[in-house]
């Protein structure tokens, strides 16, 4: 289990390949008959590879389907169309949209996913031992004394305390809760681990905790992760590369130091330019762009490129009748958008300025 | 409560000895501030249990219920008579005292006894009427022995009573008699095992279907969720009273008591398990859509075992409080049935079978200790509407 | 430890004094906030920054006495500075137990009764308050013009029309597109950001001094974060009022403050100008809090220096310095003994910690060397 990087050095073949996947929900009116009135897509024709061993990071605003694709990738949603190529171990690929239930059920043991809500993810009537060894005792995997054994064995490894496994979830703090949904996560030895926002809603400082056990977690168990994630500065620093996903589909793909040094896509400029950076000196320092507040209705998404409403470089006219593809602006670097050759965009932060020393602390 | 001092060195060492160095954090912290451990494991039942106990109306409530249920169980013993033994010389006899110190022979003697009665003809109406004679004495002692056995749960013989005259064939009666002179104290007593475990199989009826078609309704949702809501309102707007009456009087009468239980509790199950049916179905409903159950299905758990091991054990508290917030009304559905004569017939004893004996203007007015059964029907459903309102803010989530 | 009133400096507007909101459950007493004190300056703005358990919000809550039981104010003085020439609904003076009392320039906010008219005349006319869920602040059963309206007539005479055309000129100023549909339209119907411009509408109409603002911004999206704090800026420039903003985020306090304030388990910790404690903080609790972020431009896949343990359960304050069983610099013997002094490091400059004050090292016979101080 612990070859240290071996996976994330092969460039083989991707762990999951999604191709054009499409996820839609009817839109109902309401009324004694609910008859559905249109479509709402939120993930409308997406195509990603997940490359074995890296942390691959999805980020976007609300609506822009990242959980849904998360959802839809773990087969919690059947997707309305599109492929879901799974690249098993014993070299076969299979895809998931078209799996039975039966049939995803052993496969499903190997994409986990770890929640969000620290309090509404875990059942307060269960205790931690049964919440983490439920995968296990479902599967028929294991049992009595075994499943204890190993339920103790990755407590330890998350950094709870085996005996406090006959407590309940009320017992713990938000933290430690987290921390248990990632044994819950783990305990199947996974090979895809999509993590929803996996650490948002905790403090700032038990924030770092989990990440860095994340990042511990997966070179021991030699795992890849899906993050998804709002937030722009967690990604970076935990993400080998990035995508960014608007109204349902992804704008721009890119290692994390070239997406946030140089990215291609007006949308993640914006993203860039409005998350606050916690330093007053950059307050007023590079370009502060601004989106509209208008965000488009996703039942009807704008013509052409889904973000011209609100792109403060659109043209009249390609950008509003032309849906651009995602394509390769540089090795390794995706964008959907017909000018990101021309366009200078600003990167997240500008270079620093000249150090003062007025400023420089002696304390460390 | 002070910590142990810290090394102020680059390894910080956890507080908690026992634990090995993770590098991580543990729950050290907790552990060393004194939090009682026990609220940790403290299950569901056991934080709810501790909440009620601060309840004051609930634990009388709580209290009261069990000994009516003891004294259920254990009728045969409690009761000084069975309830078939009458005694056509004192019909109607009022309740006599019970009495300890006997001073009316100047010295003072010691012992339970009730007094005699005597009895005389009112010339007008030609009825009988007892007095209590005080120059007659009829002693009574704990744990008495009768000479007529009876059977305990219809097992073991015995004929230990808790309370019972000295000589049995001598009238004691705590609480008067009836028209036929048979103890209204012994078949209160008995009345008590019918009437306050008809409610109970009526409501396990009513909780098995309502939780069954609630549940696969609110879980499964979709077609087979509208084909059950539909039935659920059909039933619940029949009209209850002309239902039960109608479904009651048609009960063959020459169906023994035990078949009419049985029936009389269908009857009442039939309509109680709606109420449950829709609340498990709301609540399922809104289950559903947390985020471990999302985690229950992806770990590989099949939909039944969701439904029962997930996702019915949050769900204990409320139905606790809610099958026992019922009973009162099963009880209370079962006196009414048997006092309009539609329920349970004599020679069955149940409070409503006892009310019915007391229908008349004439019991009213002159032996008014005939509605004694009401004041247990009374206390019964208080104290089981106590115990369930404590139950049920205990188990409430979101109060303060 | 207010300022000197200098006609260049601005006056101090709200002073809080030893606030200690206890609140009184069956399992013991939990003290949300134990001691706090500071001082907000006439058209700046304060972030009270800290984590979960802090008492941030209850703080903001109490000075506009909005605790409710089990919790109440036990202790300590809300100072609010009010306009030298206002009149609260005709009153020239008020009762305070049996006594007249000559209207003062300065009221404390903690002493009056609750639901009397002076604290009433406060709330909203002199000090607003903006919530997190802009979706549960607002009444889903009237429209956006009718609750503006209500608000703005409660604190000034106006007729129903002119509430009204008031409440349209704030939904524009406030950058709501279509102002006079939103006017008719309901909640539900606006989304995040839209709903949190009309809390601020709201919070604006009767031009407060202090705005509070309780994580208005934690609920949205960044985008339009973004341009709430921009919008809050930009009033505050053209009113001239002040701001107390409450979050945890370190990235909306570089954008927004002009001071901080970092509290943790209901006391402040450390107070600074935002430079400051950005640049040179001085309480181990911030130090530690600033390594633990990460930093965007400071390249992927660093480790996060972290806090060690967890905040504790309210119920079960650490002795002595709240912070120490989690702190580096903590002194054996000193730090879970002593409660840590509120030291002075300049002017609108504290921190609470024994490591600022040599004189109680020395006593406890510690020869480190204190944490350097700032001019």
């Amino acid at each position: 289990m612990s070859e240290g990087r071996t996976s994330r050095e092969t460039d083989a073949q991707p762990l999951l390949r999604v191709e054009d996947l499409a996820m839609r929900f009817p839109v109902r009116r309401k009324g004694l008959f609910a008859r559905r009135t249109g479509w709402v897509h939120a993930v409308n024709g997406v195509s990603i590879d997940v490359k074995p061993g890296e942390v691959l990071g999805l980020v976007g605003e609300s609506g822009c389907g990242k959980t849904t694709l998360g959802r839809t990738i773990v087969r919690s949603l059947k997707p309305s169309e599109g492929h879901l190529y799974y690249h098993q171990t014993n070299g076969e690929t299979t895809d998931l949209a078209t799996l039975s239930s039966a049939q995803l059920r052993p496969l499903q043991r190997q994409i986990r996913v770890i929640f969000q809500d620290p309090f509404s993810s875990l059942n307060p009537r269960m205790t931690i031992r049964q919440i983490v060894g439920d995968p296990l005792k479902a599967s028929g995997l294991a049992s009595g004394s075994e499943l204890e054994e190993r339920v103790a064995a990755m407590l330890r490894r998350v950094g709870l305390s085996p005996g406090h496994m006959s407590r309940y979830p009320h017992a713990f703090s938000g933290g430690e809760r987290q921390r248990v949904n990632i044994a819950r996560a783990l305990i199947m030895e996974p090979r895809l681990v999509i993590a929803d926002e996996a650490v948002s809603a905790l403090d700032v400082s038990v924030r770092a905790q989990v990440l860095n056990l994340l990042r511990d977690l997966q070179d021991e168990f030699d795992l890849t992760y899906l993050f998804i994630s709002h937030d722009m500065s967690v990604v970076e620093n935990i993400c080998d590369r990035v995508a960014v996903m608007y109204l349902g589909k992804i704008v721009e793909v890119a290692d994390t130091a070239s997406l946030y040094a140089d990215p291609q896509h007006p949308y993640t400029e914006a993203l860039l330019s409005a998350v606050p950076k916690p330093d007053p000196r950059l307050r007023n320092a590079g370009r502060r762009i601004r989106l509209s507040d208008d965000f488009p209705d996703p039942a009807n998404p704008p013509s052409g490129c889904f973000f011209h409403t609100r792109c403060r470089y659109s043209d009249q006219d390609s950008c509003v009748h032309q849906r651009p593809d995602l394509r390769r602006v540089e090795e390794g670097h995706l964008a959907a958008c017909h000018y990101s050759e021309k366009l200078d965009l600003a990167p997240a932060v500008e270079p620093e300025p000249e150090p003062d020393s007025h400023f420089r602390t002696v304390s460390s | 409560m002070t910590e142990q001092p810290r090394n102020v060195s680059a390894h910080p060492v956890s507080a908690s000895e026992t634990e090995p160095n993770l590098g991580t954090e543990s729950l050290a912290s907790t552990e060393a501030s004194g939090v009682d451990p026990q609220i940790y494991s403290a299950s569901q039942s056991a934080l709810v249990w501790r909440a009620f106990k601060k309840h004051k109306l609930a634990m009388v409530g709580a209290v009261i219920t069990i000994l009516f249920y003891l004294t259920a169980l254990f009728a045969e013993f409690l009761a000084p008579f069975k309830t078939d033994q009458f005694n056509e010389q004192y019909p109607y006899a009022p309740p006599q005292a019970i009495h300890f110190i006997d001073t009316s022979s100047g010295g003072v003697d010691l012992g339970l006894y009730v007094h005699g009665y005597v009895a005389e003809m009112d010339p007008k109406s030609l009825a009988m009427q007892y007095e209590v004679d005080e120059s007659v004495k009829i002693p009574v002692q704990l744990f008495n022995r009768s000479t007529e056995p009876y059977r305990m749960w219809g097992l073991f013989e015995g004929n230990l009573h808790l309370i019972g005259p000295v000589d049995d064939s001598q009238p004691m009666y705590l609480l008067g008699s009836d028209r036929n002179g048979r103890d209204l104290l012994s078949r209160i007593i008995y009345g008590t095992r019918v009437s306050m475990t008809i409610g109970l199989v009526g409501v396990l009826v009513a909780f098995v279907l309502g939780l069954t078609l609630g549940g696969i309704s609110g879980y499964v949702g979709g077609k087979v969720d509208t084909v059950i809501q539909r039935l659920v309102e059909f039933f619940m707007s029949i009209p209850t009273l002309p239902l039960w009456l109608g479904l009651a009087a048609a009960v063959p009468p020459d169906w023994g008591p035990l078949r009419r239980y049985f029936a009389i509790v269908s009857i009442l199950a039939m309509l109680g398990w709606t109420e449950l049916a829709r609340v498990t179905r709301g609540r399922f409903m809104s289950f559903r859509e947390e985020e471990f159950v999302t985690s229950a299905v992806l770990d590989g758990n099949r939909a039944p075992r969701v439904i029962f091991k997930h996702l019915l054990p949050l769900f204990t508290s409320h139905l606790i409080a809610s099958l026992t917030l019922s009973v009162p009304g099963m009880i209370l559905a079962e006196t009414a049935l048997s006092f309009l004569g539609l329920g349970l017939q004599p020679p069955v004893v149940s409070w409503g079978v006892l009310l019915q004996e007391s229908q008349n203007i004439r019991s009213v007015a002159t032996a008014p200790w005939l509605m004694l059964p009401g004041v247990a029907v009374v206390i019964a459903v208080l104290s089981l509407n106590f115990v369930g309102d404590g139950l049920r803010d205990a188990a409430d989530p979101y109060k303060q | 430890m207010t300022v000197e009133q200098g006609s260049a400096e601005p006056g101090v507007l709200l002073e809080i004094k030893d606030l200690k909101t206890h609140f009184f459950l069956h399992e013991g007493v939990v003290r949300a906030v134990d001691g706090v004190r500071l001082s907000v300056l006439e058209g700046k703005t304060l972030c009270v920054v800290g984590e979960s358990g802090c008492g941030k919000s209850i703080m903001a809550r109490s000075i506009l006495r909005l605790i409710e039981k089990p919790g109440r104010i036990v202790e300590g003085e809300l100072l609010w500075s009010r306009k030298k020439d206002s009149g609260a609904a005709g009153e020239p003076s008020t009762e305070r137990s049996g006594q007249v009392v000559p209207r003062q320039d300065t009221v404390d906010l903690a002493s009056l009764e609750a639901g009397s008219e002076e604290l009433r005349s406060v709330r909203g006319a002199e000090i607003a308050m903006v919530f997190q869920e802009p979706m549960a602040s607002l009444s889903p059963m009237y429209t956006v013009g009718n609750q503006i309206s209500e608000a703005i007539r409660l604190h000034l005479p106006l007729s129903k029309e002119e509430a009204w055309q008031r409440g349209l000129e704030l939904l524009e100023h406030v950058g709501i597109p279509r102002a006079a549909r939103t006017m008719e339209s309901y909640p539900f119907q606006l989304s995040g950001g839209m709903c949190q411009r009309v809390m601020i509408a709201i919070a604006l109409s009767c031009r407060p001094r202090l705005l509070i603002a309780d994580e208005p911004t934690t609920a949205l999206d960044v985008t339009t974060q973004a341009r709430i704090i921009d919008l809050l800026r930009d009033l505050q420039a053209e009113t001239g009022m002040a701001m107390m903003f409450i979050t945890h985020d370190l990235g909306v306090v570089a954008e927004a403050a002009d001071e901080v304030v970092v509290m943790y388990l209901g006391t402040v910790v450390e107070q600074a100008s935002v430079d400051d404690l950005f640049h040179d903080p001085q309480h181990p609790y911030t130090k530690a809090l600033l390594r633990s972020i990460p930093k965007m431009g400071s390249g992927g896949r660093q480790t996060l220096a972290t806090i060690r343990g967890q905040v504790p359960h309210p119920q079960n304050r650490p002795s002595g310095c709240p912070f120490h069983p989690r702190c580096d610099f903590a002194i054996p013997g000193l730090c879970d003994t002593v409660e840590p002094p509120l030291v002075q490091l300049g002017p609108r400059r504290v921190s609470r910690c024994v490591l600022h004050d040599p004189a109680l090292l020395e006593s406890h016979g510690v020869t480190q060397s204190p944490v350097k101080e700032t001019a």
